[in-house]
């Protein structure tokens, strides 16, 4: 099967401090990959850099095969390609919520208002906040603005979709109906990159689960290899204190 | 001829209310179209200033992104560095003995208002740019967004609002100041008013009516941007779409403050 992104010999630093030291990877069409580890691991970093939040220092970054730096694709087209939900949700605060899933399709995609419109209602609908619509964010609660968030990206139809820590700024009540409706997507075949906390959606979702320690991956395999019969003593220690 | 002061005030209002208005309506139109072209110069000035060049861009755009960088800081250094009294007399005089230009006076008055507004301007916006959570860029950039795009409708909407009080200290501040330009002959409330007082010599009198003019003016203003503060804020409510039970329902959920 083709690997949809794979990842080659990453790295990255911010000044002395070495965030990613040779990462290797690949997700292949449909899989949800969840990458786990303690905070300051590089989780996030790998995400951004695959977004090109981040510029990497070293390494390649491909998507279907092709260069995403050097490749020769079209940025915009990239980025709808592969789309990214954040910790701290990020919707533009000065537009209602369907303005919210409407604008960068109909900037970045030059789709018309009607198609836009569409698409936008048939993925709110799908995160359950079609009624919500002419809300602003600023109304919304943490949980809400999560789903809009999601469906934001998904109205940019992407092939990937990157989750930034999508629960942690939520309140524990707030956290499952986040997680609902992501394993609603990865029931649907949507590709997904999740940097997560909670190794519950990585046991039942995931189809691969890495480990990231001091930014190398220590391992990587299924939720069951990984999670329940960890080969490191470093993954062992922090799947004790995390699972505790 | 009148001799009290309210006498005074009242004669000098009939024999030179024209006066008055005329100058009052050259302040404003001096004031608006400066505050006004200040404004988008700051803004041009101000993204120039937050462009980064695109990764993995050459050296050649990494030099013009510096060289462009450069200019702004030339730009908003020299203006808001030194007095508009002065920038008008270089900018008046230089056009009339170098380029042999006389400058239209409202014309010149304009340009020299909106000009060193612009530099204010960009300071001004580009801290309202920075108080907008970068969250926000990223997450345009990551939807594909240009910088353009990403600016225009999402970071300036809202960094405009945040500044507006500050936008509102400008526009008061060019009512006042620009009386200073009565120096190049522009016929503005000062102007007209010196004028005015030196027929009869009755200066206290004539700039008690100047300054009562100057007062009103700003306090109109001042409310004006209020009144656009709050519109700029969008409802405090909204409403539920669809209700399961019954389309025509309608459910208002109202903003708690």
């Amino acid at each position: 099967m083709e690997n949809v992104l794979e990842i080659r010999h990453l790295r990255k630093s911010f000044g002395a401090h070495e965030v990613l030291r040779d990462i290797d990877f690949a997700a292949q069409a449909g899989e949800v990959v969840c990458v786990i580890g303690s905070s300051g691991s590089g989780k996030s970093t790998l995400l951004r850099c695959i977004n090109l939040l981040e510029t990497p220092d070293a390494g390649e970054i491909l998507y279907h095969g092709q260069n995403i730096q050097t490749g020769g694709l079209s940025m915009p087209a990239f980025h709808a390609k592969v789309g990214m939900v954040f910790q701290q949700f990020n919707l533009f605060e000065n537009m209602t919520v369907l303005k919210n899933c409407m604008y960068g399709q109909m900037k970045a995609l030059g789709r018309g208002e009607k198609e836009s419109r569409g698409n936008a209602m048939k993925y709110l609908a799908k995160v359950g906040m079609d009624q919500f619509i002419n809300a602003r964010p600023r109304q919304l609660s943490g949980g809400q603005k999560q789903r809009v968030a999601i469906a934001r990206a998904l109205a940019m139809d992407p092939e990937v979709l990157l989750f930034d820590e999508p629960t942690s700024a939520l309140d524990p009540e707030m956290v499952g109906e986040v997680l609902n409706v992501m394993q609603e997507l990865a029931r649907s075949g949507l590709t997904m990159l999740v940097v997560t906390h909670e190794m519950g959606f990585a046991r039942s979702v995931a189809s691969k689960v890495v480990f990231m320690d001091a930014g190398v991956i220590l391992e990587a395999g299924t939720p069951e290899q990984v999670l329940d019969h960890p080969q490191q003593e470093r993954t062992k220690a922090f799947l004790a204190n995390v699972l505790k | 001829m009148p001799t009290t002061f309210f006498g005074w005030v009242w004669f000098l209002l009939q024999k030179y209310g024209v006066l008055f208005l005329r100058g009052t309506g050259i302040t404003m139109l001096v004031a608006v179209s400066g505050t006004l072209l200040g404004f988008l110069l700051g803004l041009l000035a101000a993204i120039a200033r937050t462009v980064e060049p695109a990764q993995g861009a050459g050296k050649g755009r990494r030099a013009a992104v510096k060289v462009l960088h450069g200019i702004m800081n030339v730009y908003i250094q020299v203006f808001r560095g030194t007095p508009m009294i002065v920038q008008a007399m270089i900018i008046y005089y230089g056009a009339m003995q170098y380029l042999g230009i006389t400058m239209n006076e409202i014309a010149a008055a304009v340009l020299i208002v909106s000009v060193n507004t612009g530099a204010y301007m960009a300071e001004i916006i580009r801290g309202g740019i920075l108080s907008i959570d970068k969250g926000q860029t990223e997450a345009a950039h990551s939807i594909g967004l240009t910088h353009w795009q990403t600016m225009t409708g999402v970071v300036l909407p809202q960094a405009v609002r945040n500044i507006l009080p500050s936008i509102g200290n400008e526009f008061i501040v060019n009512i006042k100041d620009s009386s200073v330009l009565n120096v190049i002959s522009v016929s503005e409330l000062f102007f007209q008013s010196k004028s005015a007082a030196g027929t009869y010599f009755r200066y206290f009198e004539v700039f008690f009516i100047t300054g009562c003019i100057y007062l009103v003016l700003t306090l109109l203003v001042t409310r004006a941007i209020r009144l656009l503060e709050k519109k700029l804020e969008g409802p405090d409510h909204y409403v539920i779409c669809g209700s399961q039970s019954d389309s025509a329902s309608v459910i208002t959920v109202t903003e708690e403050k």
